[in-house]
């Protein structure tokens, strides 16, 4: 029912807009803040474009980890009080996987040009996976 | 706004005439930095001193309420502080005036300003610095010698004392107050209870925030250490550990010390100005407490926006930045990094 161009688009024309368009028309002390709105336009369209899935991906896991089926937030609440109390640590089988994975998922929205995101992704990219 | 200006410009005046004998006005008068509870301002001061015309370059910092975060130093004691180290040879800042009630502009003091670049990318990158860059890391870790080696006797009562455990159970206090869980960290807690290394041996002087954006370097080196807002009596190793943080390597990844160093050439740095060799697994446990307190404070953000105490968009991306401290936390846990 609604039209296109979709949020994700018109995000996209935004944040160009201010970076090749206002940046250089701007007052120097402007331009720290116009290039701060853009890169907060890019997380929000990154967010929109696979905020769904990763968090799917996420519940999938946790589920998985926790042995049982509930809401996202409580999951994880609960994951939380099981690290605090001890009974999940870093040597339990899966916890340390999820929470990278978790980890990955919100640096590739937040800021994927992280010098130690980009680090993890290629040591990553070297040595695939294959754990369970 | 404009009468507010001009009435603080005209208290400012009068301080300054008052603190430096010979000066006659103020000129040049701007802001440079825009925090909430604490601002910085940037000014010269006109006049003669014995016959000769003169500038003197001055900075104010002040607390115009009067009001800052509690775990902060006041301006007063961070004034006398920063006196006191100047005083047993430190490279910090000359404190020409601390505020008082009939200066009416809140707390807050005045100092020398220091010529010099604080921005990292201009150190990191520019060709002015290429002849001291070399130097710089071994510098950092003299003067961190020093500090650390203050004879706390001498320095202001006011200075909290924060160790191992009292850090870790203040940071725990903050995140507790957190409306989103946050298991990353959560983990990152239980690794530091496990991995506590003893107390030191006695509580020493550490800056608290000691890294690029609070020294200041010239062609000639280390100038300055600026801001200690946050200084404390505890475990020197802290600042070393703050300095290597990643976030400030800026792309320089596995150049650890600040994006200009090892982190080797820092702790071997260190221990021959100090005296004392850096155990490996105490480094470990700061690395741990430093990307856990960088998050902690990013993620704290986000009441503060809900709120409308700062409702920006910088605000809100400093809270998106949290993740970068689990991406970091993680490579630590998970032995990556």
């Amino acid at each position: 029912m609604l039209d296109s161009p979709t949020p994700v688009e018109i995000l996209e024309v935004v944040a160009a807009m201010i970076r090749d368009q206002l940046v250089p028309q701007l007052p120097p002390d402007a331009v720290f803040h116009a290039r701060v709105a853009a890169n907060a336009i890019d997380l929000a369209r990154r967010q929109l474009q696979t905020g769904d899935a990763l968090e799917a991906a996420s519940l999938e896991r946790l589920q998985q980890l926790l042995g049982h089926q509930g809401d996202a937030s409580a999951l994880e609440r609960e994951l939380c009080e099981r690290i605090r109390s001890g009974s999940l640590t870093t040597e339990s089988p899966g916890l340390i996987d999820h929470l990278m994975a978790c980890t990955l998922a919100k640096m590739s929205i937040d800021q994927p040009s992280y010098a130690s995101y980009r680090r993890e992704l290629d040591a990553r990219a070297a040595t695939p996976h294959t754990k369970e | 706004m404009a009468g507010d200006f001009d009435a603080f410009r005209n208290a400012l005046q009068a301080a300054t005439l008052r603190a430096l004998p010979g000066a006659q006005r103020i000129e040049g008068l701007k802001r440079l930095s825009a925090g909430a509870t604490l601002e910085t301002w940037s000014f010269d001061a006109i006049g003669t001193d014995q016959g000769a015309a003169t500038a003197w370059p001055l900075i104010l910092r002040r607390a115009p309420g009067g009001v800052r975060a509690a775990r902060t130093l006041s301006l007063t004691d961070e004034a006398m502080l920063v006196r006191a180290l100047r005083q047993a040879g430190a490279p910090v800042a000359q404190v020409v005036h601390i505020l008082g009630a009939d200066d009416a502009l809140g707390d807050g003091f005045l100092m020398i300003r220091i010529p010099g670049e604080t921005i990292p990318r201009k150190i990191l990158r520019n060709a002015q610095f290429d002849a001291i860059r070399p130097q710089l890391v071994s510098q950092l870790a003299g003067i961190a010698a020093t500090l650390h080696a203050a004879d706390v006797s001498g320095l202001p009562a006011a200075l909290p004392v924060s160790g191992v455990r009292k850090t870790i159970e203040d940071l725990h206090a903050r995140a507790m107050s957190f409306s989103e869980p946050r298991p990353v960290f959560e983990l990152a807690f239980r690794w530091l209870d496990d991995h506590a290394p003893p107390e030191p041996a006695r509580p020493h002087l550490v800056h608290g925030d000691y890294r690029h954006g609070n020294v200041i370097i010239g062609t000639d080196g280390v100038r300055a250490v600026l801001d200690w807002e946050i200084a404390h009596l505890g475990d020197p190793v802290e600042d070393l550990a703050w300095l290597c943080l990643p976030p400030w390597r800026f792309g320089n990844l596995d150049l650890p010390a600040g994006g200009l160093g090892t982190r080797d050439e820092l702790l071997k740095a260190y221990a021959q100005a100090s005296g004392q060799a850096v155990d490996p697994m105490r480094f470990r446990f700061w690395e741990m407490v430093g990307s856990l307190r960088w998050g902690v404070s990013c993620a704290s953000m986000l009441e503060w926006f809900r709120s409308g105490r700062n409702r920006t968009v910088e605000r809100a991306m400093i809270v998106r930045r949290a993740s970068e401290n689990e991406m970091d936390l993680m490579r630590l846990l998970s032995g990556s990094a």
